[in-house]
């Protein structure tokens, strides 16, 4: 099946098996990384992208399914440097393995797209899709505060 | 300790202030990561050629196979080829080689590999492994670790006694018992008898999983110049190499022929450490020549067939005198240790050392027991044995400071193990701020401040818990470094510990930069190939901030000295007048000389008749500890001195509970860890926050269930909950005790796995003081609690 899709940016045409997911076509059709394959099932977010600026579990949507939308992975956010709030994950040490890294950036950046100014609870329910199993997630609230002006409750 | 080992530096710098050493630097792994460029190894590519494994597993706890046919799926679309025990009759283990690359007679516990497919894709791997048809004898399966011990149990490895095993292990012939640990010290049954109180039960933990968000994956590829290298996600490069060439020797295979790389590794909390799937990707890519084989772990087996954390059953016996004084600890630990033990041994091993806890107890029986079941082989796991018995030990301390009247913070300092005091094996404790610790940890929870809630319908409990650890480990495990420096005067180093996300990376980089000084962004350290790389033995125990920061600051020393040389064949200057500051070699006699490291370290320097001196500035180091040794007594465990130093520390929380449904929130919980010395403050207090909410985890729903015939019932993350960004405390405290370790790379010993250890007796410790109910099995769910709340209050 013919799928028509934008990428980072980049436009792409992609002939696809209607039984693969969008997360099989990222990794290993376009060759974009970041998003991770954890559990397939769409518990842990390490394969969270957004589309259209809306974050997804990439392992649960048939690439079909994105046909004319648009796709944006960590990547993405990193071809003129580190965007603020990467900039602070790096001061927070909001990341440890970094496995789950660019799932969680990408869903603390579609938090603060939608509420550039959250609270903590408002953090904890964006980001409650994503596991994390090193950090005990404190750093990477500081860091989506301290992005957001501090945060207020 | 050995004297030339103390304090390296400080005794050849006269202890100049630390420029990089004690700093927050910022971690050299971080771009990396959150750019996305940090590549895992299911993110490289291996081109076209690649094949896909999948593996056949059983679907019974213990069987006898009668036949396997291979024949349908050895013609699936797709296959390449289809591998049963019978091509790989060899055995393979960390401690104890009592496992097979593939099931050869038996199956013996659910999910365990028999067969492997190669195929084209993944797809057509799965497929075909259901193809492969397996006939099995079902037999009995022990789940129970005091069954497995009884009289007449069925012997899950009746070979026992003719298995190969590290020499401080003592399996019992014809029983489950795989290993037995005992510690007699003074006399513990005159000492009861003498204890003003003594207070004897019985604590359980059941098993759980790492969970690290990466699952198992591995890419392995023969040459056809035999050449085997494998790619692996993993804490263990050179064990691996060492593992994966003694297991197939009887191919031909030597250790220059294996050739492991190991880039990012996506978490491992011990999960990663040692050989678990690995084997079967290498053992499956000999059989296909030339093509790499990919073997990645799906989530549910990253649950049944990687290391499980042991599940134990602990008796516990303690007596006191009237004043608080411990004078007897009798503590047995039954081990459900699951089918193969050839890493949980040494959990048990460690955990029988040290079972008395951080305290000075004269009178000591532990016995230590690993024993077989039909489960899935139990491993490795932050924490190590020692996170499993605090439970029950400092339920038990609680309970016995109040018995006896005493505050149970006071208790625990009376008692403290400290510098000097005589540990259950017999050597000498090593400086620790432990008292510290606990004041510390005490003061941030206002301990002795009875708190109300505002809500009728909760209640508020304060706990505390002390814990310790040492590093678990053959007594001559090893680290080393390379250290190379470039034509700007940057640096790159190379070790084999793994960058598991602790902050190893940049931890040796500032090292190398304090002795050096040049500043840690112009440090490149990366993850390990063992072709490259020199040896450090695993990324385990927490002992690589120790072992290889020794290894590396050797290096860097080494380097120093060979740059002052270079200057003294050229300036004459005596190697001791001079100095490194700022990048540049400075002279204490002579304040206007000052030369940059750039301008020489590659290049050498020219001397007058034109002729150059010096050249690359290349060095090595290399670090084993000489004093440890593990040929203990078997029967008394005297005798030897197994561990090199133990960490330790102590953990508070405030919690409060919804009175109707047993609800717990951690309202704020602190933590003191005694680091010794904190190269970088910000990644201790990463371990810090990291571990105690991976800990607490443990306690309040994580939970490893099997039915009856020993299936796993929740291998996945919706009925294996784990923590989300809600379920941590509102507030955490991260307390960093700085008591130097002398022989310590500036003092600083290991703290990564120490920080999970405290949680779960100091949330049984909270949720008894705030409710009067005490839980002697882990975890302490919400159900349980509740149900304990309408049991006291008599419904």
């Amino acid at each position: 099946m013919d799928l028509k899709i934008k990428i980072n940016g980049e436009d792409w045409t992609l002939d696809v098996a209607p039984a693969d997911t969008l997360l099989d076509v990222l990794r290993e059709r376009v060759g974009t990384k970041s998003p991770k394959i954890g559990c397939e099932r769409g518990d842990c977010g390490s394969c969270t992208v957004l589309i259209d600026g809306r974050s997804v579990r990439s392992c649960l949507v048939l690439a079909v399914e994105a046909d004319g939308h648009e796709i944006t992975t960590v990547e993405g956010i990193s071809y003129d440097g580190l965007s603020a709030l990467q900039t602070l994950f790096l001061e927070n040490n909001s990341f440890q393995c970094g496995f789950c890294t660019p799932g969680i950036v990408l869903s603390a950046t579609e938090l603060l797209e939608q509420n550039p100014n959250p609270t903590r609870h408002d953090v904890q329910e964006a980001l409650a899709g994503n596991l994390c199993r090193c950090t005990g997630y404190e750093p990477i609230i500081d860091a989506v505060l301290a992005a957001g002006d501090g945060g207020s409750e | 300790m050995t004297p030339t080992d103390t304090f390296l530096f400080e005794a050849e710098s006269g202890n100049k202030d630390l420029e990089s050493v004690g700093t927050p630097a910022v971690r050299i792994d971080g771009r990396d990561k959150i750019s996305g460029a940090a590549q895992f190894v299911d993110d490289i590519d291996f081109g076209p050629g690649l094949l896909h494994a999948a593996v056949v597993e059983s679907p019974h706890a213990y069987a006898r196979i009668v036949s396997i046919d291979t024949s349908e799926a050895e013609k699936a679309d797709g296959v390449v080829r289809v591998a049963t025990g019978k091509d790989f009759p060899y055995k393979f283990g960390m401690y104890m080689e009592d496992r097979y690359i593939f099931a050869q007679d038996y199956v013996r516990f659910v999910g365990e590999q028999v067969a492997g497919v190669v195929a084209r894709s993944h797809r057509e791997a799965v497929r075909a492994a259901k193809l492969v048809k397996v006939e099995y004898e079902v037999l009995t399966p022990l789940l129970d670790p005091k069954a497995a011990v009884e009289d007449g149990a069925e012997l899950i490895h009746p070979d026992l006694d003719e298995y190969t095993h590290v020499p401080w292990f003592f399996p019992k012939a014809n029983t489950n018992i795989a290993h037995w640990r005992k510690i007699r010290k003074g006399d513990t049954e005159k000492a009861f008898a003498e204890a003003d109180y003594v207070l004897e039960d019985t604590y359980t933990v059941p098993r759980y999983a790492h969970c690290a968000i990466e699952p198992h994956v591995t890419v392995s590829k023969l040459d056809f110049a035999d050449r085997l290298t494998v790619w692996t996600a993993s804490q263990s490069p050179h064990t691996q190499r060492h593992l994966f060439a003694e297991a197939l020797a009887p191919l031909g295979f030597t250790h220059k022929d294996v050739r492991v790389i190991t880039p990012y590794v996506g978490g491992g909390f011990g999960g990663k450490a040692g050989v678990s799937m690995e084997i079967i990707g290498a053992a499956l890519a000999t059989l296909v020549k030339g093509r790499p084989v990919k073997l990645r772990f799906t989530r549910e087996q990253e649950f049944y067939n990687t290391y499980q954390r042991q599940g134990v059953v602990a008796e516990l016996k303690v007596g006191v005198k009237s004043d608080g004084e411990i004078t007897a600890v009798e503590h047995k630990l039954y081990w459900d240790a699951g089918a193969y033990v050839e890493y949980g041994a040494n959990v048990v091993n460690a955990a029988g050392l040290s079972a008395t806890g951080p305290y000075r107890v004269p009178n000591i029986t532990n016995d230590s027991l690993c024993i077989y079941t039909n489960l899935p082989p139990g491993g490795p796991y932050r924490g190590f044995g020692y996170s499993e018995f605090h439970f029950g030990l400092e339920s038990h301390m609680d309970r016995i400071a109040e018995a006896i009247g005493m505050d149970p913070v006071e208790f625990r300092r009376k008692n403290a193990i400290i510098e000097g005091d005589e540990l259950a094996y017999g050597a000498a404790m090593n400086p620790s701020g432990m008292l510290e610790a606990i004041d510390r940890t005490a003061a941030a929870i206002d301990w002795g401040v009875e708190e109300e809630s505002d809500n009728p319908n909760t209640v508020i409990g304060k706990g505390i818990s002390l814990f310790w650890k040492a590093p678990a480990m053959p007594p001559n495990s090893s680290s080393a470094s390379f250290l190379k420096f470039n034509e700007d005067g940057s640096i790159n180093i190379t070790v084999s510990g793994m960058e598991l996300g602790q902050g190893y990376l940049t931890v040796m980089a500032q090292i190398a930069g304090e002795v050096l000084s040049v500043p840690v962004d112009k440090i490149r350290v990366e993850t390990p190939d063992t072709d490259r790389n020199p040896y450090e033995w695993q990324t385990v125990a927490s002992h690589v901030t120790w072992s290889s920061g020794l290894a590396v600051e050797k290096a860097a020393i080494e380097a120093r000295a060979k740059i002052f040389d270079v200057i003294h064949q050229v300036y004459g200057y005596e190697d001791d007048s001079l100095y490194l500051e700022d990048e540049k070699v400075k002279c204490k006699t002579d304040p206007s000389f000052a030369k940059s490291l750039s301008e020489f370290v590659i290049d050498g320097i020219q001397t007058e008749d034109g002729t150059w001196r010096g050249g690359p500035i290349v060095a090595s180091g290399k670090f084993m500890p000489e004093f440890t040794n593990a040929n203990s007594d078997p029967e008394t465990g005297q005798g030897g001195h197994p561990n090199v130093h133990y960490t330790v520390g102590a953990t508070g929380v405030i919690l409060e509970i919804d009175k109707e449904t047993g609800r717990i929130w951690v309202r704020k919980a602190a933590l003191a860890v005694d680091a010794g010395r904190a190269i970088n403050p910000d990644l201790v207090k990463g371990q810090i926050t990291g571990g105690l909410v991976q800990g607490l985890a443990t306690v309040l729903y994580e939970d490893m269930r099997f039915d009856d015939d020993g299936k796993l019932l929740n291998p996945n993350f919706t009925d294996y909950k784990i923590p989300t960004a809600f379920d941590i405390p509102d507030e955490i405290i991260p307390i960093i005790v700085e008591v130097p370790q002398p022989d310590g790379p500036f003092g600083a010993r290991g703290v990564g796995e120490h920080t999970m250890i405290g949680a779960a007796p100091v949330i049984a410790n909270a949720v008894y003081n705030a409710l009067g109910v005490r839980i002697k099995s882990m975890p302490i769910t919400q159900e349980k609690v509740a149900m304990a709340i309408l049991e006291q209050s008599g419904n």
